[in-house]
């Protein structure tokens, strides 16, 4: 992002032949270029945001036209002290502190030994990069299946070597780290891509000086590849704390948010206050809420890609 | 190219150090890479070799956990496209996913063409104004969007599922990033020559720019197939559902019979297994590229 911006100004600061005439020339011509897209933006994006942050200060319902009685921060104010509220918000969290460190740590590991391996790699790209791009009903209706209890692959397949397993989608502890397998087996590829993208914009003489002055496999990691992968791990940090703060289809899905609402998350519980109690004023501020919550994350982000940049 | 430069990782692990270097503890460390990276693979191809083995045996077979299929039979998956709505949700899926990468390629390449190559004021503020657009979870527009469908009375359309899909910004980020590299003084000579801007945009413009219309294509029409609240939300007519939304929808349906459910499961999964092998290169490159510039 950052290095976008940096080629924006300079084009746009520079002096060249675009001056004068040519320049307002072109105001015209790229507004046309622009409309399209723009309207859209506008129509679809920026108008329901926008009101969306009205509708969160009104009593604003489902099934009535309006936007109904003004309720001021009342939505907001009921969804700071509704526990329900807080405890989705944790059931989201937890999902994120569960998914987020296999799936950074797992995809860095896997790529790193990929990295290192000569052939097959179209094999290695195939088993984890593919069940990324299936959609998530598929891959809940297999795991599903996979956690049923009695038939599941797993229980038997632990039984076999004399562990018992919890129900996984049934126990209202298990549930939730059963939901963080399924995701860490759905989305590690988009991670390990990345990764290996990272690892092969490492120059090779790096590795070669370092063999040459004796280092092991192992210290050329620790002291070039780790070091190297530092903005590679910022961005897949940030990207999965985000994906994974939104998730929704693996509860809706897989457990409806159960059992005894263990795994309903935000999202989820925007989508039963909308839709199943009609209160979509009240939807609404909860979205918003949610909204401080990403930008919270992404704000965090930008200043430690600034900070490393500020380094390099 | 990503296979090539694959090819090339390996070969600075095996020719970039010299014969006499390679030490047996670097020959065993990378016995122990290959070994583990193995395991892993197989660990991760076990789920869907699992779906597959169940949704060859009958319903019947499956009340005992067993890789062995005694009765293979392709029953599961017949009775599946005879008996649900699914060559329907292949239809629906198929519509908007394609209008959704069409729309998506055609409205954010102009936008970028006009925020690359042309000069104007306040472009740089059009610009950012458009990239705030990424700090804008599409989940948390979801009431507002329904609401907004309702109103203007496109609910249980297909134009619903596409029309929100269609305004992202990162694919007017990942053009505009394309169109920057390329020369400077191509617009200014195709004007010399008298060419209109739709001109250079159509015939010069948008010819060169072959591997970003693909990356943002694919990835549009991947995400738009699978994407589940939305359509889930506005499709309420089990004839116009998408794939996700049917497989959520009918999964209950099926109770026991694990078969069926997973037969469903693969026939849902098969048009982006197609797509991921024909266009893997793309996929992989795009999320390579446009993630670590993003």
């Amino acid at each position: 992002m950052s290095t976008m911006t940096a080629a924006d100004s300079r084009s746009a600061t520079r002096p060249g032949p675009h001056r004068g005439g040519i320049r307002h020339d072109q105001a015209r011509p790229a507004m046309w270029f622009l409309a399209p897209f723009v309207a859209l933006y506008l129509l679809f994006i920026i108008g329901p945001a926008l009101y969306g942050l009205l509708m969160s200060f009104f009593h604003t319902s489902l099934v009535k036209p309006g936007l109904s009685a003004f309720a001021g921060v009342g939505n907001y104010a009921e969804a700071l002290q509704s526990s329900d509220f807080w405890s989705s918000l944790w059931h989201t969290i937890w999902f994120t502190i569960l998914t987020t460190p296999p799936l950074i740590a797992l995809g860095f590991v896997l790529a790193l030994l990929a990295n290192r391996v000569a052939r097959g790699s179209w094999f290695f790209r195939l088993a984890f990069f593919a069940p990324y791009i299936l959609p998530s009903a598929v891959v809940a209706l297999i795991w599903i299946w996979i956690y049923t209890p009695g038939l599941g692959l797993l229980e038997s397949m632990f039984g076999k070597i004399g562990i018992t397993v919890p129900n996984w989608l049934g126990d209202p502890t298990w549930a939730m780290p059963s939901l963080a397998i399924t995701t860490v087996w759905w989305t590690l590829g988009f991670n390990f891509v990345l990764y290996l993208a990272g690892l092969q914009d490492i120059p090779r003489e790096l590795y070669e000086a370092a063999s040459m002055d004796g280092a092991g496999p192992w210290q050329q990691i620790r002291m070039i590849t780790i070091p190297l992968l530092g903005r590679t791990t910022t961005l897949v940090a940030v990207l999965q704390v985000i994906a994974s703060l939104k998730v929704f289809d693996q509860m809706y899905i897989m457990t409806a948010g159960g059992p005894n609402f263990s795994t309903r998350s935000v999202l989820q519980y925007v989508y039963d206050q909308g839709f199943t109690n009609y209160r979509v004023g009240y939807a609404a501020a909860i979205s918003m809420l949610f909204f401080v919550v990403v930008l919270a994350v992404s704000a965090v982000w930008f200043a430690i890609v600034r900070s490393q940049e500020r380094q390099a | 190219m990503a296979s090539t430069t694959l090819e090339r990782a390996g070969a600075r692990t095996g020719g970039g150090v010299t014969v006499g270097q390679v030490t047996s503890r670097t020959k065993l460390f990378n016995r122990i890479c290959i070994g583990v990276l193995i395991a892993f693979a197989i660990v991760w191809l076990i789920p869907l070799l699992w779906a597959l083995d169940t949704a060859l045996k009958p319903n019947a077979e499956t009340t005992t956990t067993t890789w062995l299929i005694e009765n293979p039979t392709f029953a599961a998956f017949t009775r599946t496209l005879q008996d649900t709505d699914i060559l329907r949700w292949y239809a629906a899926s198929f519509i908007t996913a394609t209008m959704t990468a069409v729309f998506t390629v055609i409205t954010a390449s102009m936008a970028a063409y006009a925020l690359s190559q042309l000069h104007f004021r306040y472009k740089n503020a059009i610009f950012w104004f458009i990239l705030a657009g990424l700090m804008i979870p599409g989940q948390v527009l979801i009431v507002p969007q329904f609401r907004e469908f309702e109103s203007i009375g496109l609910l249980n359309t297909f134009w619903a599922v596409v029309l929100p899909q269609v305004p992202t910004a990162v694919a007017v980020f990942i053009f505009k990033q394309f169109f920057d590299g390329l020369p400077r003084d191509l617009n200014e000579a195709a004007r010399v020559d008298g060419a209109g801007y739709w001109r250079i945009y159509r015939t010069i413009i948008m010819p060169l720019t072959r591997p970003a219309v693909s990356a943002v294509a694919i990835f549009t029409f991947v995400q738009a197939w699978n994407n589940l609240l939305w359509p889930l939300l506005v499709l309420t007519n089990p004839k116009l559902m998408t794939i996700p939304v049917g497989l959520a929808t009918v999964q209950g349906q099926f109770g026991i019979r694990y078969a069926d459910t997973m037969a469903s499961a693969i026939l849902g999964a098969l048009p982006l297994i197609a797509v991921f092998l024909l266009f893997q290169r793309n996929i992989v490159e795009g999320i390579a590229g446009t993630g670590l510039k993003g």
